[in-house]
């Protein structure tokens, strides 16, 4: 029928009543569209343009293009996985001639009228269509906001950028801060002069990736930026080297910019006043508002459906799949939302008893954060969980275990375990949650969780649980308070009443400190008690006349209680090693505490007197140093400690270091890595700043909270139980990671399966021969601490002089030069 | 620093077991003196023998060993082991050998230990002060990376002694051209190159500036200050390669003569069993 349909000109199809006309050929359209096909219906495909699938097509040459949600199942017959932007169009154009679609191009549909008999669409070429049913699927890319200011129409003005390489030495100015305006610029800046023009004071609204390649391009000259500056106009040169000319409207007044080219990314204007002169109804007035629509996409007027970007799923996987299911559902076929297969299988143990909308309302019932999500966040981050159904009496993490995930009680009551003995130190019961302490500080667990009856559990992955509190701005609320709650349980409050630590709770306050900002001053007035929630701070004294770092006190810690308790002002400086949040109760509250709390105030005492022993020891250590310098010819612990600290160590929670004074430059440290990793060493030991004889060589520092892990499309790193941070063979080689590493220790690399050598081999001198892992594309590389080889790091085992090793830097004084009981001062959980 | 090296390996484990070892091949070298005195075909010889041929080639399995790198256990060990237990060998060789000595396969089988475990001692010499040395000289850089700098420096030197008069000219292509650094091993271990083309440059330099016309006086300077750089990093890269080739050198004797003492050995154990 699609054969005999595409046929028909354009002009006798309006006589003719289609079943269903699909307007707009992007993924979801395309997917439906497909369908119809398969299905043998009387449709119709209309596009605007003169090809399918314009939104993808404008995406940046040799973009890859993402299948988020991973998790969700493809269900059309469009097929659709991660990859370029031509590989993509490509498969799509060959399923649409496979399947015959029956597509008109050029074709833009300017409205839509209820008729007795279903539906007329009218199109730009003054004919219509008759229809039971149609389809909206034009996404929301469709009508680009222009410029409107004169001169906007100038030839050298374009709304996209195909291919930034086809543009070189040219001056280059992009109008538009968001994300696509941001990529497009740093495309551009490797073989031009950029400039971009962002109406906003800042470029909050960018990826984080986006942002740091900003300030790096800036950096090095190629690019720059003027903030609140609007273009005001465009002027054609008739001379000189530039052929356009755009005023600014910038806060300091109005600045010419001569120019190649402008590019505009001003984003799209919104579809809904479209929508709305089709008869669409929406909820609310606001413009970006979605339309309403059943949960079968039907709008406010029957026989018309709304799918993909316009419906509001931005995803392609999402829009294919609707697609096929509107489809489906126009023949009267019943459909289940994809994910429900997937959804089944994770209940597969628990209430199997019921259908899927019930167990997540029981959930959301059960549970009242989770009630704070939409159906459509709940079934994701259900999707992206796992049930757990623990026994009575099974620990669900150990204290010092490295493990990231957050936990939601569905039913079952738990113990909390934070010292020694065996005896809970708190409780947890239905509704509640926990793990949120991990999801802030990213260290190791403060406690230990064991069950006291048989449980229902969700443990949802940090990574999930961080996208849902950056939008649901309640969750995070609540979550921030028992984060606060929790880390001064921990610090000072195991002996607290519930009614005191409630009363500290909410009276404390949340601050943050960027890498090196002061927390407190050497000399000010005591204010109050600062409790680490996450990252780390130094604590460094005045000795003569130079500041010398006395310590460094990690997240879980608390500093400034010295003060507090002599009354007298600060003894010494604390500041953020790395961006820190510490949790800060005044001192007046905690005097009071004090007060009413005799236990408390023995633990601050006695913390007190230990304090006074450890500067005392460390200070006369420093003194020794001080005055001996020039004759042992040996920096000071401090001045050590001081620099790891500048190397990041102080956000590591592993770092190899190496002694010079010891090594002998054989190199079996790379090659032994090499050779027990796919033939690429994942350390260089000739690079990286040296201090006092150690080298901090370019080798991963398994920090605390891995910038490699902010942005990997397949989710492909990951922190195992004992704090490795690794890569695992989902990688498909996209560079993320390296960029985003300010280390420089990942490399993109070939894996080749290494044999060991033979003991003829070896002493002949001869390589066995290497040969590639899979199809040998290039995957990113970094150190996994060899977590899956017996004995530890390879590299501090190949090592014959001793020359390398690793520091956690807890360790770090204890390494530093101190002795061996300085270092437990300042970490006393360390294993 | 607070972690051990080689020596102190575990609080000197292996120093502890070679001490104890040394003390048991002597007592019972002491405590079983056969009536003809002190050889090696007596049964406390043949068992000390024994164990020295054992050490020996356990000695030279540490080359291969520190090569495999997926066996368990520390590189570090190994050494600490094959220094001290290398040590503790020539003590037991000696006591094995009953100090009799001759112009035969034996004593040359002797004399070859020796000179490997000699050769040795030098080894932890080098590995001692050498690490420190280039430390010291290198900082932060690379050999590759200084190399790459000279020839930065020289790119730029050649430029621009090309806008002045020729004997300046002649004396830096001639400083670029000839320069060598690290050719050879003897250059190597002696780290300087006689009569320097780059530092004699220098020197010529400082003489022919006097007579430039003043608006070449600045060219000049910069000229100047290149040379000098290239001087020093020059010189930086040769005590590098020297510091490499003397911290190396003592394996050129240790690894061929213990190759020739396993040989030997092989020879000197048949040797007695043939003629037994």
């Amino acid at each position: 029928m699609a054969a005999a349909a595409k046929k028909k000109t354009a002009k006798s199809a309006s006589a003719t009543l289609h079943d269903i006309v699909i307007i707009g050929a992007g993924p979801s359209g395309l997917s439906a569209a497909v369908r119809a096909s398969e299905q043998g219906l009387n449709y119709v495909l209309l596009e605007a343009e003169q090809a399918p699938a314009n939104t993808v097509r404008n995406y940046q040459r040799g973009k890859l293009v993402m299948s988020e949600p991973r998790g969700l199942p493809l269900r059309s017959a469009l097929p659709f996985t991660a990859s370029s932007r031509e590989s993509v169009l490509q498969t799509w154009e060959q399923t649409m001639a496979e399947h015959q679609v029956n597509v008109r191009y050029g074709a833009k549909a300017l409205g839509i009228q209820k008729v007795a008999t279903g539906l007329m669409v009218e199109l730009d070429d003054g004919t219509s269509l008759h229809t039971k049913n149609a389809v909206l699927a034009m996404g929301v890319q469709g009508s680009l906001r222009k410029l409107e200011i004169p001169g906007g129409d100038l030839p050298q003005i374009q709304y996209q950028l195909d291919d930034p390489d086809a543009y070189k030495n040219e001056t280059i100015v992009v109008i538009g801060g968001g994300d696509s305006g941001v990529e497009n610029a740093i495309a551009l800046s490797a073989r031009n002069q950029v400039i971009i023009l962002n109406r906003a004071d800042d470029f909050s609204n960018c990826k984080e990736t986006n942002l740091s390649q900003l300030t790096e391009a800036k950096k090095r000259g190629v690019l720059d930026w003027l903030l609140e500056t609007k273009p005001q106009s465009i002027e054609a040169n008739s001379s000189g080297d530039f052929p356009i000319t755009v005023f600014a409207n910038t806060p300091n007044g109005v600045e010419r910019i001569p120019c190649h080219r402008v590019i505009a990314r001003l984003g799209a204007l919104s579809p809904r006043p479209l929508l709305e002169s089709f008869g669409v109804g929406f909820s609310t007035p606001d413009l970006y508002a979605l339309p309403q629509l059943s949960s079968h996409y039907e709008s406010s007027i029957p026989g018309l459906y709304v799918i993909g970007a316009l419906a509001g799923y931005p995803l392609i996987k999402q829009g294919i799949n609707q697609g096929y299911e509107v489809i489906e559902h126009i023949l009267g076929n019943p459909v289940e939302p994809a994910d429900s297969a997937l959804l089944r299988e994770k209940f597969a143990s628990f209430c199997t008893d019921r259908g899927i909308d019930d167990v997540l309302e029981k959930i959301r019932k059960s549970v009242p954060l989770l009630a704070m999500l939409s159906s459509l966040q709940l079934r994701e981050l259900v999707l992206e969980s796992n049930i757990l159904l623990p026994q009575a009496g099974d620990v669900i993490f150990k204290r010092n275990d490295y493990s990231t995930t957050f936990f939601f009680i569905v039913e079952g009551e738990l113990d909390i375990l934070i010292d020694d003995d065996d005896l809970p130190d708190g409780h947890l019961k239905a509704g509640e949650f926990f793990g949120e302490l991990a999801l802030v500080s990213g260290r190791r667990r403060a406690g230990t969780v064991r069950t006291t009856q048989a449980c229902v559990l969700i443990e949802t992955p940090r990574r999930v649980m961080l996208k849902l509190v950056d939008s649901v701005q309640s969750m995070r609320r609540i979550l921030n308070e028992v984060a606060i709650k929790t880390i001064i349980h921990l610090c000072i409050g195991l002996s607290l009443s519930e009614k005191d630590l409630n009363d500290v709770a909410n009276n404390a306050t949340l601050k943050t400190y960027a890498a090196g900002e002061e927390l407190f001053h050497e000399g000010d007035e005591a204010d109050g008690l600062y409790l680490i929630q996450s990252g780390s701070v130094t604590v460094s004294h005045t000795i003569g006349g130079r500041d010398v770092v006395l310590f460094y006190v990690a997240a879980g810690h608390y500093v400034g209680e010295m003060s507090l308790v002599s009354g007298e002002p600060r003894y010494a400086t604390v500041r953020a090693a790395i961006a820190t949040e510490a949790v800060f109760i005044e001192a007046g509250r905690m005097r009071d505490i004090i007060a009413r709390n005799p236990e408390i105030r023995g633990e601050l005492d006695a913390r007190y007197l230990q304090h006074l022993q450890d500067q005392e020891k460390r200070q006369q250590l420093e003194m020794a140093f001080e005055s001996n310098q020039v004759a042992v010819g040996q920096p000071s612990p401090s001045n050590l400690i001081s620099f790891l600290i500048q190397q990041g160590v102080g956000e590591a929670t592993d770092v190899l270091l190496i002694d010079e004074s010891l090594c002998v430059r054989c190199n079996h440290c790379e090659q032994a890595c090499a050779d027990t990793h796919g033939g690429a060493t994942r350390l260089d030991r000739d690079a990286g700043p040296i201090f006092a004889n150690i080298r901090v060589p370019t080798s991963c520092r398994h920090c605390e909270h891995p910038h490699c892990m902010k942005d990997c499309p397949p989710d492909a790193i990951h922190r195992a139980p004992h704090g490795e941070v690794y890569i695992d063979d989902s990688c498909i080689g996209c560079g993320n990671c390296q960029a985003n590493c300010p280390y420089d220790v990942i490399q993109m690399s070939e894996i080749h399966e290494q044999k060991e050598p033979s003991i003829v081999q070896m002493l002949l001198g001869i390589k066995p021969k290497s040969v590639p892992v899979g199809n040998g594309a290039k995957v990113a590389v970094k150190c996994d601490m060899c977590k899956d080889i017996s004995g530890g790091p390879v590299c501090v085992r190949a090592c014959p002089v001793g020359a390398a090793l690793r520091v956690k830097p807890e360790e770090l004084l204890n390494y530093a030069g101190g002795t061996g009981n300085d270092a437990n001062l300042i970490n006393d959980d360390a294993d | 620093m607070q972690h051990s090296n080689f020596f102190d390996y575990k609080k000197y484990r292996y120093f502890k077991v070679a001490v104890v070892m040394i003390l048991l091949a002597f007592a019972a070298f002491l405590l079983f003196e056969p009536a003809v005195g002190h050889y090696g075909g007596s049964w406390v010889g043949y068992a000390l023998g024994t164990i020295s041929a054992g050490l020996v080639f356990w000695m030279a399995w540490y080359g291969i060993r520190k090569r495999r790198y997926r066996s368990s256990g520390t590189t570090q060990a190994w050494l600490s082991a094959h220094i001290y237990l290398g040590t503790a060998l020539t003590f037991i060789a000696t006591f094995h050998s009953g100090f009799n000595y001759g112009l035969n396969i034996h004593t040359v089988t002797y004399g070859l230990l020796m000179i490997v475990v000699i050769s040795g001692f030098f080894g932890n010499y080098a590995y001692m002060i050498y690490p420190r040395l280039m430390t010291e000289n290198m900082g932060e850089d690379n050999l590759d990376g200084l190399l790459l700098r000279i020839a930065e420096a020289d790119k730029m030197a050649r430029q621009i002694a090309l806008m002045m008069p020729d004997d300046i000219n002649n004396t830096v292509t001639r400083a670029c051209r000839e320069t060598s650094i690290g050719i050879g091993l003897l250059e190597q271990l002696r780290g300087f190159q006689p009569d320097c083309p780059t530092a004699m440059a220098v020197q010529e330099l400082t003489a022919l500036g006097h007579d430039l016309p003043v608006e070449q006086r600045k060219l000049y300077r910069d000229l100047y200050s290149l040379m000098v750089r290239r001087e020093s990093l020059v010189k930086r890269a040769r005590q590098d390669l020297m510091y490499r080739a003397r911290m190396g050198f003592w394996l050129y004797f240790h690894v061929p003569f213990a190759i020739a003492l396993i040989m030997a050995m092989i020879a000197h154990v048949l040797a007695v069993f043939f003629y037994w």
